[in-house]
């Protein structure tokens, strides 16, 4: 280690938290109704304040100069270590509750384990997180149950949905050397270990929404090393384009 | 000791009167964001150190509130404040005083209904539909119980939408956190 593997198991989780609010905020003003507007805002608040207290902490131990900004605005693609899940684009109402359904029961799962963290500063980010994000997993399975067993049409969207994103959850508990090394000395948490508890929220939640758990088991991998699809490049184009044009601008 | 006990409890008293910059009703101290006031002698002068605990991590008024603490010490004289942020313990509606659950109240904000404690872990079974909920002990406008939810998010993070089915009005709900 450490440090290295420190400060980028912390990127990931900040990048993992980025990446998911930036999406959320595409949806700002353009809700499918007035409520749906607020809670997707509102969940992409939490999110960035999150990023802001992952990727601080990243920059301090990186030991580099680079603080949260520099971390969020001045990367480029392959630099960001989110899983792909996130970088999806928003596609229909259904596709981003699915996307948001599945992360936020893998969220709920790291952070709890992070509470456990032997690195105290971790500990109490995940502590301050959970709260917020155990709200998220309540909206986001009542969600899936009512749209899952609700109209003819929502339940084609959503398992449609649920088709297409998940090839993009076998990543979530793919642990490589780093979270192996940190999840050992009990500073990080094993992703491998979550699957069985995520896969219980998911079957839960599906059996009440009459949805199905897809057959397929090829699944997508290389976000956390930083080989990304061309979503991540066009969102990054948007979220630093005021860095890129204006380096260190403030107002 | 005594006076610096004593000029605490001076800057206690003004932080009391202290808007929180979304819910002006009640103040940062009412809202159990200030935990504590020190007084530190240090070479160059006394310092008071104000420690914040931000609620959520991405409210938009945590920076405000830093702002507002400082120029309400220094409008009362109190030339070199420090202010430390500090996320643990994480922040609870169950530092909500007395006295701030009634502001709300009488606002027509209705408060937490319950304590917090311990609701980070999931119970899955408690992810199904129908499952209780948070949801408000009773309408701040004419004291029904008889409520319902509109929206789980509402105008701020700390707060949900919901109506009363007596009166028909729709309220926001201070939720348990």
């Amino acid at each position: 280690m450490l440090l290295d593997d420190k400060s980028v198991y912390l990127m990931r989780l900040g990048d993992n938290a980025l990446v998911l609010s930036q999406r959320l905020s595409e949806w700002c003003g353009k809700g499918p109704a007035f409520e749906e507007d607020m809670a997707l805002t509102n969940i992409a608040l939490d999110l960035i304040g999150q990023a802001r207290m992952w990727l601080s902490y990243a920059g301090e131990v990186e030991g580099r100069g680079r603080d949260e900004d520099a971390l969020a605005f001045r990367r480029d693609s392959h630099e960001f270590t989110n899983l792909l899940l996130v970088e999806q684009p928003n596609g229909d109402y259904a596709q981003t509750l699915v996307r948001q359904f599945f992360f936020d029961a893998w969220h709920q799962l790291v952070l709890e384990a992070l509470m456990r963290s032997s690195d105290d500063r971790i500990a109490d980010i995940a502590s301050k997180a959970i709260k917020e994000v155990a709200y998220h997993l309540r909206r986001s399975s009542d969600l899936v149950v009512r749209l899952g067993d609700g109209s003819a049409e929502s339940r084609r969207r959503v398992q449609a949905a649920v088709d297409e994103l998940w090839m993009f959850t076998g990543e979530m508990f793919n642990a490589d050397e780093t979270e192996e090394l940190l999840g050992a000395q009990g500073l990080a948490c094993d992703p491998s270990t979550l699957k069985g508890a995520w896969l219980a929220i998911v079957s839960e939640v599906f059996a009440e929404a009459t949805l199905e758990i897809p057959a397929g088991e090829w699944m997508q991998k290389g976000g956390k090393q930083g080989r990304h699809g061309e979503n991540l490049g066009l969102l990054l184009a948007e979220m630093q384009f005021l860095q890129r044009a204006y380096p260190g601008a403030t107002w | 000791m005594a006076d610096l006990r004593e000029r605490s409890d001076r800057v206690w008293g003004w932080l009391a009167d202290v808007p929180d910059p979304e819910i002006p009703a009640i103040s940062i101290v009412d809202l159990g964001i200030v935990r504590e006031v020190n007084w530190h002698n240090e070479p160059a002068g006394a310092v008071c150190e104000v420690v914040i605990t931000p609620t959520y991590s991405g409210c938009p008024a945590t920076e405000v509130i830093g702002r507002s603490i400082e120029e309400a010490l220094r409008e009362r004289g109190v030339e070199r404040v420090r202010l430390e942020s500090r996320i643990a313990p994480a922040w609870t509606t169950d530092w909500l005083t007395s006295e701030g659950r009634r502001k709300l109240q009488e606002y027509g904000i209705a408060p937490p209904a319950r304590r917090a404690d311990g609701r980070q872990v999931i119970d899955i079974s408690r992810l199904r539909r129908h499952a209780v909920e948070d949801a408000p002990a009773a309408c701040p406008h004419c004291g029904s119980a008889n409520t319902a939810p509109i929206s789980r998010h509402g105008s701020t993070p700390c707060k949900a939408l919901h109506r009363c089915l007596d009166c028909l009005e729709p309220f926001d709900y201070f939720k348990c956190h």
